[in-house]
């Protein structure tokens, strides 16, 4: 069993440490600012997002059909498709690959499905050599970190500090933590990797049934150095990762890139159809890995729209101050706190509940998934589940008790009010008053609206 | 049919004058405004906990209360999205008095902007203001366009506090992100809560404003306790505040 | 060497048909599937000026030349390419190269190359990109490894959006293709942006009046 993240508590270090949080925030604030500016270029914005969500509608909906389709063209292009339940068939998968090549150097470029099946800890545990070529990956890699954002892994992390990872192992001057020389150097190292890798993995942006072709967007170019130079490539996907046709792509590559970091498009946007020649090999998992059972919630389906764009982290009030780590799940922020507790509602409980429902995640969705109001539906569920603590069910049954006899509400207002008059001010300011840790109570008025009303308005 | 003032609850007990501000106001528009007096609550605490069970006879109250008015005003975009949107869960779609009620609650702002059409006010307020759009009036009513979406909207709010006479308007740099309010939000995560809420804080202040005007106190509420504590040069007040002609610091 | 590839289980087939019944037990209604009006997205008067300054912003540089002939020209006042001594040509028109990347059995032997010319079939105005068709590489690997790349597009074909890419490239019959888009680049360190992450550090794109 997993064990339970409190959010509140998880999110503490990072939010009570204004240098860190305040920068954080920062950071991700010019790349939601980048993102507007890119998107308000677009006259059509607004209908790109309706047609992308329209699409991912229906190819959800009819996704049986779409998967066999892609599975026919793929293989007909001369792909291995692959069928795994779960992240451990998954991994085996990809393990079984391995080893029927006697290899033990992969090269890796960023797939956060393979992160939601905790792939690498698997190969490294049977023996298997793993790099991660993204340079973000990479350097949280080297940290031995999960990373904190799915498009910016290491966005957590200061310069100074990936200096010293760097330092230590890279080798590069200690101190130093100018970008330009930190990537350099990675750059060499990294270089190194792909030539010595044996297999390239990478994940998938979209799947065209029609062509059985596969699209990767990266910027960096990790995923064409490490697929053009080994033999064999293997490419892990969600099933929801499917498209139906090549022209939708159109609609999506168009806003993948202006959400995901604010530029116009990634740097390659590569299109894969089978493998590279007759003498190498091309290996499709498609996984579910609990996708099937989402599909099946009215509530939650349209979460599958997903392109991993990371815009609804980017946006979000509460992981720009809270850091993706406090998440403690592969995909953080909005859709993460939609996404996990599908997988374990207990666990992740409190994650529905780490949103001021502000509504700017659904807004800036390119899909369109109505994200806040997902969380809000979660909250319903764990309540009805009874797995909200007690104290706080308790709070708003008494809560609902008073608002419907206002005699009573009229009553307690007064007594509270009263209290709040009269009280000390450190009887009504402590640590036990999650209020007032960092704020004042406001000054209690002597009446209120209904006594003003009554006084100067009943006939 | 006379209209309805719903004063959210918060708002009878620690906020009276904002109430009393959107009365008279409404009152020197010409609205013919009844304030029924049994009501509490919309409801939106137990809701946005997931507490379905403990909304539910609320929100079939306030429908039951509000029925036989024309229409039901509210000085709280947040309130009023809950009535107009999330009341679907409690009630069938073809319960004529749901119906009515859910379609005819307005914000003040919306229903002064829609349905009075203000377009005078004679009403002053020489000094630098900057405005704080609630999340809830702004992406769930869209009182004006929110800075993620791309569609053109007008600002309602802003609009009706530009009929003021003497106002100068300061802009911080982030026009729309959230206060860290968020009701229970507030105590559940009380530390990211209060970092959102300071950051606002020191964006308006830095940008030379003297009141922070919104038109959700709730908002403001939390805002206010921040700024009292943290001593900082700036004042909140509800935009009904200002629309009705109150002095700097009614709030 | 060959070796067998590897094919799918017994488990991989039951996931197969887990996968398949579990969607098809949950009947979900399907709406149409939508496309594009062109009418509704953006068209550029000039989308050889929206190319250039989109180029610019995504760091490629652009070069408008009459003709081939004048490709090496701009190329020999780049210092970068005078020093440069393994250069793969594929648009010897323009510029010749010195190594035959046909005559390359194993693409690792690319590894120190400092230049590859590459032909492009078509510029996209709105990002700045290029579709370059994997048919016209004899290596995958020469668009991603040189230090410097450098890619020759005809004037004539531009489409101003990526609706309208897709439409020229509608039943692509290649193994591979891509669009690219300036330089290879990273911000993964606090959001400075860096070219030359692991490709290319620089792209120049020629666009050639007569081709």
């Amino acid at each position: 069993m997993l064990p339970i993240v409190q959010h509140p508590a998880a999110a503490k270090e990072f939010v009570n440490d204004p240098n860190r949080s305040r920068w954080h925030d920062q950071a991700l604030w010019f790349v939601r600012s980048k993102r507007d500016k890119q998107a308000g270029s677009l006259p059509e914005w607004e209908y790109l997002r309706e047609t992308a969500s329209g699409i991912k509608t229906h190819t959800i909906a009819n996704m049986a059909h779409y998967l066999q389709e892609f599975e026919r063209n793929a293989t007909a292009r001369g792909a291995v498709v692959h069928w795994a339940r779960d992240a451990e068939h998954h991994n085996e998968i990809v393990l079984r690959i391995l080893r029927d090549h006697k290899t033990k150097r992969i090269v890796k470029s960023k797939s956060m499905l393979t992160e939601e099946c905790g792939l690498n800890h698997y190969l490294e545990d049977n023996g298997i050599d793993v790099v991660d070529t993204d340079l973000g990956e990479r350097i949280v890699q080297l940290r031995n970190e999960p990373p904190s954002h799915i498009v910016l892994p290491a966005i957590h992390i200061k310069k100074e500090e990936v200096g010293q990872t760097f330092h230590t192992h890279l080798g590069t001057d200690e101190g130093a933590s100018d970008p330009k020389y930190l990537t350099e150097a990675a750059r060499g190292h990294l270089r190194d990797k792909f030539l010595a890798g044996e297999i390239g993995i990478t994940g998938v942006n979209f799947a065209i049934a029609e062509t059985g072709g596969l699209v990767v967007c990266t910027n960096e170019g990790n995923a064409d150095l490490g697929t053009s130079l080994p033999r064999v490539h293997i490419a892990c996907m969600g099933i929801e990762k499917l498209l139906p046709r090549q022209r939708d792509l159109g609609v999506f590559t168009r806003l993948l890139a202006r959400s995901a970091t604010g530029q116009p498009i990634t740097t390659y946007t590569s299109h894969f159809i089978g493998p590279r020649d007759e003498n190498s090999e091309l290996h499709i998992v498609l996984v579910d890995n609990g996708r099937t059972r989402l599909r099946e919630s009215e509530t939650f389906r349209a979460a599958m729209h997903c392109i991993r764009c990371g815009a609804c982290m980017n946006t979000c009030p509460v992981y720009r101050r809270s850091g993706g780590h406090s998440y403690r799940a592969t995909v953080p922020g909005p859709i993460g706190s939609v996404l996990s507790p599908t997988r374990d509602q207990n666990s992740y409980k409190s994650l529905p509940y780490a949103c001021s429902l502000c509504g700017s995640c659904s807004d800036v969705c390119p899909v369109k998934i109505p994200l806040h109001h997902q969380l809000l539906a979660w909250r319903g569920e764990l309540v009805g589940k009874k797995l909200l603590p007690a104290s706080k069910r308790w709070a708003m049954t008494m809560a609902s008790y008073l608002f419907r006899f206002p005699r009573l509400f009229r009553l307690v207002g007064k007594v509270g009010r009263f209290a709040l008059r009269i009280l000390p001010r450190w009887a009504t300011h402590h640590r036990f008053n999650a209020w007032t840790i960092a704020r004042e109570l406001p000054d209690p008025p002597k009446e209120t609206f209904r006594d003003w009303h009554r006084r100067h308005r009943t006939k | 049919m006379p209209v309805a003032l719903f004063v959210p609850c918060y708002i009878d007990q620690l906020y009276p004058d904002v109430a009393i501000a959107t009365l008279e106001l409404l009152e020197r528009l010409g609205v013919d405004v009844e304030y029924p007096d049994d009501q509490t609550c919309c409801g939106q605490p137990m809701a946005n906990t997931g507490c379905d069970a403990d909304t539910a006879p609320v929100a079939r109250r306030f429908v039951d209360l509000f029925a036989d008015f024309e229409a039901v005003v509210c000085p709280s975009g947040s309130c009023v999205s809950m009535v107009r949107n999330h009341y679907g869960a409690y009630f069938s779609g073809d319960d004529a008095k749901y119906q009515h009620v859910t379609s005819k609650t307005y914000e003040l702002c919306e229903y002064l902007h829609d349905v009075v059409g203000v377009t005078h006010l004679d009403v002053k307020f020489p000094h630098r203001v900057s405005l704080h759009q609630s999340c809830h009036g702004l992406r769930e009513l869209r009182l004006g366009q929110s800075s993620e979406s791309m569609t053109p909207r007008e600002n309602k709010v802003r609009k009706l506090l530009n009929l003021v006479e003497g106002i100068e308007w300061v802009e911080p740099d982030r026009a729309d992100d959230c206060c860290g309010f968020g009701g229970t939000f507030s105590v559940n995560e009380a530390d990211v809560s209060a970092e959102m809420g300071r950051a606002r804080i020191a964006d308006h202040c830095g940008k030379g404003s003297e009141v922070l005007a919104s038109a959700d106190m709730s908002c403001l509420m939390h805002l206010q306790g921040l700024i009292r504590r943290e001593k900082n040069p700036i004042q909140v007040m509800h935009v009904a505040q200002i629309l009705s002609g109150r002095p700097l610091g009614a709030a | 060497m060959t070796m067998e590839t590897t094919k799918s289980t017994q488990s991989d087939t039951s996931a197969r048909q887990a996968i398949l019944d579990r969607i098809q037990t949950k009947r979900v209604d399907i709406p149409p599937l939508p496309d594009v009006d062109p009418e509704r997205v953006i068209q550029f008067d000039q989308p050889i000026d929206k190319f250039v300054e989109m180029l610019a912003m995504v760091g490629g540089q652009a070069h408008q030349v009459d003709s081939q002939a004048d490709v090496r020209g701009v190329l020999d006042e780049i210092d970068v390419f005078k020093t440069a001594t393994r250069v793969v040509s594929l648009a010897p028109d323009a510029v010749a190269g010195t190594i035959d990347a046909t005559q390359v059995d194993d693409p690792h032997e690319l590894a120190t190359l400092d230049w590859t010319i590459a032909r492009g079939e078509f510029m996209i105005a709105e990002n700045g990109s290029i579709w370059v068709d994997g048919d016209t590489l004899p290596h995958r690997v020469l668009l991603f490894i040189a230090q410097y790349l450098a890619i020759v597009v005809p004037r004539s074909q531009i489409v101003s959006n990526m609706h309208q890419a897709y439409e020229r490239i509608e039943g692509f019959g290649g193994r591979f293709g891509v669009f690219v888009s300036g330089p290879s680049k990273t911000a993964d360190i606090e959001q400075s942006l860096v070219l030359g992450a692991h490709g290319c550090r620089k792209l120049q794109v020629f666009i050639v009046g007569d081709m």
